[in-house]
């Protein structure tokens, strides 16, 4: 069980909790605004854009190389950039808070 | 070869100089095909712009001469651009919705069950038009009957035989969308023509034209894409019924399976912008005022990205690719088209026990330097019940 927090660009803070699937199904079934995830999952689409608590970055890890290019053109990417479809929800995010990007 | 391979005609090119050259009317265009630079190129619109003032010009082959009217929000720039993308995105997101994709259901199932009462047909008149036109009616919410004419127009209604282009032809669609927003301005309901005649962008009220321009776009950008990844998949799985059962199998890899088709296929070629200033594309000098195209479906076969990427791995897990585009101008029906896709495979899986193809035209586009396979010009495939 994790619970993680998303901050939307409405000012809404919002916390659910999961306990599998991907960050960005999670946010999908929660209905958190900005988190679209058109293209399922598979990182093509870039609608689940998340910025990573910069404290909390040790606990996502970085981007892989692949969603490291998809990032790398994205609008608003920061250095705490992650795609929510590639976070897997465990016990390890529990805690963690996102910031939508769009 | 199998009927549905689509073949990659870039990969020289892309591994070599990276681009390829076209002469498009008397417009050169500097094709970009890797899968890094066609991403660059598609975030940097301050150098490779959209709303330019010949309007028609990113696309390929260049409509200038065929219209006038501005295509909306496609063909202008940021910051105007965000006004009326933020306030086409809701409606664009409506095939989310459980009704929506309710009735979607409702068409495609009579669609499949048609071909299966006919046994064989030619697929792309009697299929995938019938099928994108009838779809259409949902996207504008407006009465399933309107598609009898969009399908009466055939599948050509911006070029001849003869020509990849046509003006009169053209001028029917323009014409019929006249027509439909002053029929709206005088009777208003919910559909996307009054939706849009009511609506604010930027302070202002909607304007004829710029309704007009959202509603070619969304006419022309959602046909022969739809029709091409609907053909398309038909012939794929007729080629490849282990695939149709697989899908029966394990519904659960749906979604990667849709994802590798739309990136297989890539129904849209290739699009547009104009250079804004000297500048270099692939180490290639590009002066301003000329034209560059991003070339998704070569970028889409970048086996830097993609492992095996002139196969179909339908439970591709990773797959980045651009066939809706790339950035501030990825398509807006993309999420109609998605829908189209899971309900056209469900429904296949739930209905149909195998496909043959009987006989067909192939439909080559001539890019100069590249011939690429896009589709059909038309398909003959029976259809047998499960």
């Amino acid at each position: 069980m994790a619970k993680i927090t998303f901050k939307t660009s409405d000012g809404k803070t919002t916390t659910v909790e999961g306990t599998n699937g991907s960050v960005m199904e999670l946010a999908v079934q929660n209905k958190i605004k900005g988190i679209d995830g058109d293209c399922g999952g598979v990182c093509s689409c870039a609608t689940c854009h998340v910025h990573v608590n910069p404290d909390q970055w040790n606990v996502t890890g970085a981007p892989d190389e692949l969603e490291n290019d998809m990032l790398e053109f994205d609008e608003n990417v920061s250095e705490y950039s992650r795609l929510s479809c590639q976070l897997k929800v465990s016990d390890a995010l529990d805690g963690l808070v996102l910031t939508v990007a769009k | 070869m199998k009927k549905s391979t689509l073949s990659d005609p870039f990969k020289e090119a892309r591994e070599g100089k990276g681009f390829g050259e076209m002469n498009d009317q008397n417009d050169p265009v500097v094709m970009v095909l890797g899968h890094k630079d066609v991403r660059k190129c598609a975030h940097n619109w301050k150098t490779f712009q959209s709303g330019g003032e010949e309007v028609g010009r990113i696309v390929i082959p260049s409509e200038v001469h065929i219209r006038e009217t501005r295509q909306i929000p496609f063909e202008v720039d940021p910051p105007e651009h965000k006004g009326y993308r933020d306030l086409l995105d809701p409606w664009f997101k409506r095939p989310l919705e459980d009704a929506y994709q309710a009735q979607l259901t409702d068409i495609i199932n009579g669609v499949v069950d048609e071909a299966l009462e006919k046994g064989s047909l030619e697929v792309v008149e009697e299929f995938s038009l019938k099928l994108q036109s009838r779809a259409l009616t949902l996207l504008l919410n407006i009465p399933y009957e309107e598609s009898e004419l969009w399908i009466s127009w055939g599948t050509h209604v911006f070029r001849s035989e003869d020509t990849a282009l046509d003006a009169d032809k053209a001028n029917i669609l323009y014409d019929y969308i006249d027509a439909q927003i002053d029929k709206a301005i005088a009777n208003p309901g919910d559909d996307l023509y009054s939706v849009l005649l009511a609506s604010e962008v930027h302070g202002k009220k909607m304007t004829k034209e710029e309704v007009k321009g959202v509603l070619v776009l969304t006419f022309a950008g959602g046909r022969d894409t739809v029709i091409n990844a609907v053909t398309n998949s038909i012939a794929y799985f007729a080629d490849h019924p282990a695939s149709l059962q697989r899908l029966r199998d394990e519904p659960e890899i749906m979604n990667t399976a849709i994802e590798e088709l739309i990136r297989y296929f890539s129904p849209l070629t290739q699009m547009g912008r104009v250079v804004t200033e000297d500048t270099q594309v692939c180490e290639h000098a590009v002066k301003a005022q000329s034209r560059i195209s991003m070339c998704w479906a070569a970028a889409n076969r970048d086996e830097r990205v993609f492992e095996n990427a002139n196969e179909v791995v339908l439970d591709r897990k990773v797959n980045p690719h651009v066939a809706f585009g790339f950035g501030t101008h990825n398509c807006l029906g993309a999420t109609h088209a998605r829908q189209i896709m899971k309900v056209l495979l469900t429904t296949l899986t739930q209905k149909v026990k195998s496909m043959e193809i009987l006989g067909c035209k192939e439909n080559i586009e001539d890019l100069d330097e590249f011939e690429r396979k896009v589709g059909f010009d038309s398909i003959q495939v029976k259809f047998n019940k499960l």
